[in-house]
């Protein structure tokens, strides 16, 4: 045999079209929770724990559109979340309080932000990248400290969360809930349907080998940075909703821990699946939850005052974890899951 | 004889003090199969990576199809006909063969902003890209991720990527080499079909194959181009066989 | 009064610079030698002030607290390549960047931990306390420009020491090309060891020099550690030079921009506009000037030839 006629057709494809049943579970848990909230007889805290995760999962989700399909390292994806909040906020204080106004707002200046900012990064590669996405996100940072009239330093105060085409059904914890959730699960197709997209076809062929993809005709730097837009964009959306939780916004919300943290959450969860982020985004912020327990629990045997000390500073226990998921365990939890269900 | 396709004039780099090629001029015709050969560390690559617009050139122009290209970026030229393989395999591993070839098929055709429909189950660009997968007479493995075949495979794989652009001009970087008997018949094969349809410059330390397939010869040594001709006349030249074939002939 | 507040600021954006020079030769270093993006570097600053502050509380002396502190932040420097960095060379940068961010939780908290969250204040050694008159009724804190004199020696010596010594040779040339300076047969290991802890060390220095005149605080390395980074890309990756010249500027373009920012806009908008905007845009001037150096040249002022 020296040649395979035409005969031979197209295989099924390899990748993108399985359907996951990890993604599933999970949303339906989302899903289900409120009714389980109303049942535990703590339904604030744990409504608004598991509110903070789907933001918190929306916004790591998108870092992994770029991080995890596209090998961009963003170190300032923080920005994101700032200039959402910080849209709402602005506008809820000149008296625009609807989301209808503000998200789209929020949307477009997110987008610029990513378009002036990316267009400069993506010129250079590698660490550069990672330390100009930094620098640009503290500017943000920094901007945001000085807004005098926007509480400076010390944040402000929303006074009442969006309204909806003029309703003020968001004030309702459960309704908030809801539309979390909503925004978590289109943003997740949406992501979803980009990596399996052509564009995201090319997303993924330039991480894997970008000199190979400039010699079949494409330029990386445009893809990169319609990329750094979209998720950008949904990290804006995110930021919207973090302020309207906390119904407050600040300066905190983008701090450079902060665009790290969003990076641990990524990894924790496992690099390139989108689901992987958001599970990592509810692992990373149950640690956060019980750890300070779970350290004064196991540290018994220690006397009073470290304990106390050690209870108290229970964040260290946050590098160690992650220096050695790095060093070990580099397929985050859903390596764990992967290889859990290959055997 | 008609306008070349691709015409060198003068073309130079240097490395520091090491000039790697050196006033290269020549002419390609449309349609030939042109062999470039040449010791190691003659300069072939280097040569294949200024065309292609992977390297800059230091000075000299390149002029493709009648345009002036000498400035333009790699992705600009293979939009225009022109493609390469790499010495080096350079391929997509975690993609199956067959979507690495469909990525370029997509890189020909259509708008590639497209954010919905899943592009690994567009016929429009399987089919084509299954088309030339059998051309190469990898058919048969087109699920396998490329990063499993064999190392003839993946050279056999870029060959087929490098064709699904389209291109009027191949620039094959020694796609015979580290391949098997087998399969570097296979490639051989391959390329007596393409011969003809496609113009093709191939770099080749293979000389059976080079001088059962090449129209033309042209023998690079110490970056400079000292003969042109058919291959019969270059194996007969004296410059030619003192520099290079000499050496080779008596081992 | 605007030339003598120049003057001062001068002085002051002058000192700034030295210091996060201090802080970007090492982090340049690394980086230019090892291809190694170390976070951490910030936290060596932080440790470098803690110990100072330990140390001349224990002995009595600023001098002595000196002496013991630098060979503990070399040590610490060198505990920690042994323990997580050196395992991270091979590591792509998403890896390194997450490890040493690790490394950074770990530590902020950790100086919490070892000694409380409140602010530590360090004395101003006794014989470089008090002012000298630099121009006439202007006075100037002598021991700033002992920051001033320090790091200009400091920035000698490296000098030296990178341009004129064997060392320095292969950290040239393990900047340029790590792979021929293995292949001639260099114990790389050590080399990185040896660049690695000097680095650190000088980000202690550096800590140990100001903690008199900052606060001494869990997290007090991060802010700089960015201004360093912004330095290094401007400078050029790699370039002991490029750090040195883009240290300075930055120093100096954030003090005096800061300081000036509003009275310079006062002349284009009305006073409380000006003063709003000026603040505002202060503290974006150096990464706006990063962007612009960069959008032109995207790997810095003083690229090291790779
Ligand atoms: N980046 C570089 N820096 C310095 N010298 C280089 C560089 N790339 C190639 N060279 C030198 O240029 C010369 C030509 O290399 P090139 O790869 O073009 O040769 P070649 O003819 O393709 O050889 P081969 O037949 O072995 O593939 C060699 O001497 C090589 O060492
Ligand atoms: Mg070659």
């Amino acid at each position: 045999m020296t040649e395979l006629t035409g005969t031979q057709t197209a295989p099924a494809p390899s990748s993108g079209m399985r359907i996951d049943i990890i993604p599933i579970i999970l949303f339906a848990a989302f899903a289900a929770a409120p009714l389980l909230a109303s049942a535990s007889g703590a339904e604030g805290y744990v409504l608004s724990l598991l509110t903070r995760v789907m933001i918190f999962g929306l916004a790591a989700m998108s870092l992994d559109l770029i991080l995890g399909y596209g090998a961009l390292v963003s170190f300032g994806h923080a920005a994101f979340l700032g200039i959402g909040a910080y849209a709402v906020g602005i506008l809820a204080s000149h008296g625009v309080e609807d989301a209808l106004i503000q998200i789209p707002v929020a949307l477009a200046a997110s987008a610029l932000f990513a378009l002036a900012t990316g267009a400069i990064s993506l010129r250079t590669k590698g660490v550069y990248f990672i330390m100009i996405t930094l620098a640009f996100a503290q500017m943000l940072f920094f901007l945001a400290t000085s807004l005098g009239p926007y509480g400076g330093d010390d944040g402000m105060t929303l006074p009442t969360r969006s309204l909806v085409a003029g309703a003020g059904f968001l004030e309702n914890d459960y309704a908030f809930y809801a539309a979390t959730l909503l925004c978590l699960i289109g943003a997740y197709l949406l992501s979803r349907a980009i990596v399996t997209s052509r564009f995201g076809r090319v997303l993924r062929g330039t991480k894997e080998n970008a000199v190979r993809m400039e010699a079949i005709g494409f330029q990386p730097f445009r893809f990169q940075l319609a990329a750094y837009v979209v998720s950008g964009m949904i990290a804006g959306l995110a930021g919207c909703l973090m302020a309207n939780q906390a119904e407050f916004i600040s300066p905190a919300f983008m701090t450079w821990q902060r665009s790290g943290e969003l990076i641990f959450m990524v990894v924790l969860g496992g690099l390139g699946s989108l689901h992987g982020a958001i599970i990592g985004a509810a692992a990373f912020l149950l640690l956060e939850e019980f750890l300070p327990e779970m350290l004064h629990a196991a540290s018994f045997f220690l006397n009073d005052d470290v304990r106390w000390r050690l209870t108290e500073n229970w964040q260290m226990a946050f590098g160690p974890i992650l220096i050695l998921i790095v060093l070990f365990a580099r397929g985050g939890i859903m390596g764990v899951l992967r290889r859990g269900s290959h055997g | 004889m008609a306008e070349p396709l691709l015409e060198l004039r003068s073309l130079r780099k240097a490395y520091g003090a090491l000039a790697v090629t050196d006033d290269v001029s020549l002419s390609i015709r449309p349609g030939e199969l042109h062999a470039i050969i040449g010791p190691n560390g003659a300069g072939k690559t280097t040569l294949i990576h200024q065309i292609s617009g992977m390297l800059p050139s230091d000075s000299g122009q390149i002029l493709f199809d009648g345009e002036n290209v000498t400035h333009l970026s790699m992705p600009q030229r293979v939009r225009r006909g022109l493609a390469r393989s790499f010495q080096i395999t350079s391929i997509l591993p975690g993609f199956s063969a067959l979507e690495n070839v469909a990525l370029a098929v997509q890189a020909r055709h259509g708008s590639s902003f497209r954010f919905f429909g899943n592009a690994a189950q567009e016929q429009a660009l399987n089919e084509p890209a299954m088309q030339h997968l059998n051309t190469v007479g990898l058919g048969g493995r087109a699920s396998i991720p490329a990063g499993l075949l064999s190392h003839g495979e993946k050279r056999q794989l870029e060959l087929a990527i490098a064709l699904a652009t389209e291109p009027k001009l191949l620039l094959l970087d020694e796609p015979l080499a580290g391949t098997g008997h087998e399969e570097s018949l296979r490639v051989v094969e391959t390329l007596r079909r393409l011969k003809g349809r496609i113009t093709i410059v191939l770099i080749e330390h293979d000389m059976d194959a080079v001088f059962s397939l090449a129209d033309r010869v042209s023998v690079v040594v110490y970056g400079r181009v000292i003969a042109t001709d058919t291959p019969e006349s270059v194996r007969a030249n004296e410059d030619v066989r003192t520099a290079y074939l000499g050496e080779e002939e008596t081992v | 009064m605007t030339a003598t507040l120049l003057l001062i600021q001068t002085l002051n954006g002058l000192q700034f610079g030295l210091i996060l020079f201090l802080i970007a030769a090492g982090l340049t270093l690394v980086f230019g030698v090892m291809d190694f993006i170390n976070l951490a570097h910030g936290v060596q600053y932080m440790i470098g002030a803690y110990l100072i502050a330990a140390f001349s509380a224990w002995t009595g002396s600023f001098g002595w607290g000196l002496v013991l502190a630098l060979p503990t932040a070399l040590a610490f420097g060198l505990l920690l390549e042994v323990l997580i960095f050196r395992h991270l060379y091979e590591r792509d940068h998403l890896d390194q960047v997450l490890a040493t961010f690790g490394v950074i939780l770990f530590l902020n908290q950790g100086v919490k931990f070892v000694w409380g969250a409140a602010p530590l204040s360090v004395p101003v050694p006794e014989i470089l306390s008090g002012s000298v008159e630099i121009a006439d009724g202007l006075l100037y804190p002598v021991y700033r420009l002992a920051i001033i004199a320090a790091g200009l020696l400091v920035a000698a010596l490296l000098y030296v020491l990178v341009n004129y010594t064997r060392v320095g040779m292969l950290v040239r040339a393990g900047a340029t090309n790590p792979q021929m300076v293995s292949a001639l047969g260099v114990n790389i290991k050590r080399l990185f060891m040896i660049v690695f802890g000097f680095g650190a060390m000088l980000a202690g220095f550096a800590g140990a020099m100001v903690a008199p005149i900052l606060s001494v605080q869990p997290g007090m390395g991060d802010n700089i550690l960015i201004l360093a980074f912004v330095v290094i890309v401007i400078g050029g990756i790699g370039s002991i030079r490029g750090a040195f010249l883009a240290a300075l500027l930055i120093g100096l373009v954030d003090t005096i921009g800061r300081s000036f920012a509003p009275n310079l806009l006062r002349l284009v908008l009305d006073p409380s506009a000006a003063s709003q905007t000026g603040r505002a845009i202060a503290p974006m001037l150096i990464y706006i000037f990063m962007a612009a150096v960069l959008f032109f040249r995207p790997s810095g002022l003083f690229p090291v030839k790779r």
